[in-house]
């Protein structure tokens, strides 16, 4: 017992921290994806294409690349603010993708704002597919 | 002469205090994620309490944006900025929607700064205070340290 009392603290710290890998986040949304659209899969290519479509819905902010630039390993600028945006891809910012509360947070908002709708699970895990292994 | 002394360290600390403006120490975190994203923190003093409440009951539409947050999260934020808000009388109108940087205050502050800096595009707006003022996120606001070259002096 008094053997199992650190690891379960362990766990406990682990659980109410939420940390988790962007793997783990994108397997969330495929999870969800697949139970729409059996056989679902994650592709890298098609997280690009929805990264650099121009929706032109909004004046400021016509497609993601408007603040985060066509290279999502460099730093954004916010189109209207102009405060500067850590880059997307996991490789040039360890943090993208490990906090599933903001990672839903910013699709939500975004997606409205660009997009005009909300992005579906399948999109999202796209998304995380390709800023995992751009560089 | 002790009084000379003091009156000397005075009149060298006061406008250092004017240039910091650091976040309060009971800055919830809510405040620092859900209004520090987009732009910065901003410090709580730069706007009166009528200012803040007015401008926290239309988040969901935040200067072109839907900055909307839930309901406990802007009761924290709400009480919090009423708590540190600025004096509305030194401050003066902040217009309609409110802005800092329509503040006669941060006008008189910023008068020396050309026109076609605001619309540099290392700048871009007005609300872009780190663009400037590198060290904003710490509440350092002194014009000896601008990221500019052009306008360091």
């Amino acid at each position: 017992m008094m053997r199992a009392l650190p690891a379960l603290g362990l766990l406990l710290a682990s659980l109410a921290c939420q940390a988790e890998t962007p793997q783990q986040t994108r397997q969330m949304y495929t999870n969800e994806a697949a139970a729409q659209q059996p056989g679902f899969t994650p592709s890298a290519k098609r997280g690009e294409s929805l990264f650099r479509q121009r929706f032109a819905l909004n004046d400021k902010m016509p497609a993601c690349t408007s603040c985060h630039t066509e290279q999502p390993a460099n730093n954004g600028q916010h189109a209207v603010t102009g405060k500067s945006i850590r880059p997307l891809a996991v490789a040039a910012n360890g943090e993208r993708f490990s906090d599933p509360a903001k990672v839903e947070k910013w699709f939500g908002r975004n997606c409205k704002e660009v997009v005009g709708r909300a992005c579906t699970p399948g999109e999202k895990a796209d998304f995380i597919a390709f800023m995992s292994e751009v560089r | 002469m002790k009084a000379l002394i003091s009156f000397a360290l005075l009149a060298f600390t006061l406008p250092a205090i004017a240039d910091r403006l650091p976040l309060p120490g009971d800055t919830p975190a809510s405040y620092r994620t859900e209004c520090g994203s987009c732009h910065l923190a901003y410090p709580p003093a730069l706007l009166s309490a009528q200012d803040w409440q007015r401008t926290l009951g239309s988040l969901d539409q935040h200067f072109g944006s839907d900055a909307a947050v839930d309901s406990q999260k802007r009761q924290e934020i709400s009480a919090f900025l009423q708590r540190h808000a600025g004096d509305a009388g030194k401050l003066g109108s902040a217009g309609e929607p409110p802005r800092i940087s329509q503040t006669p205050r941060f006008v008189r502050h910023h008068r020396e700064v050309p026109a076609k800096y605001w619309r540099d595009p290392r700048v871009k707006s007005a609300a872009n205070c780190e663009a400037c003022h590198r060290g904003a996120a710490d509440g350092r606001y002194s014009e000896h340290d601008i990221a500019l070259p052009e306008l360091r002096r």
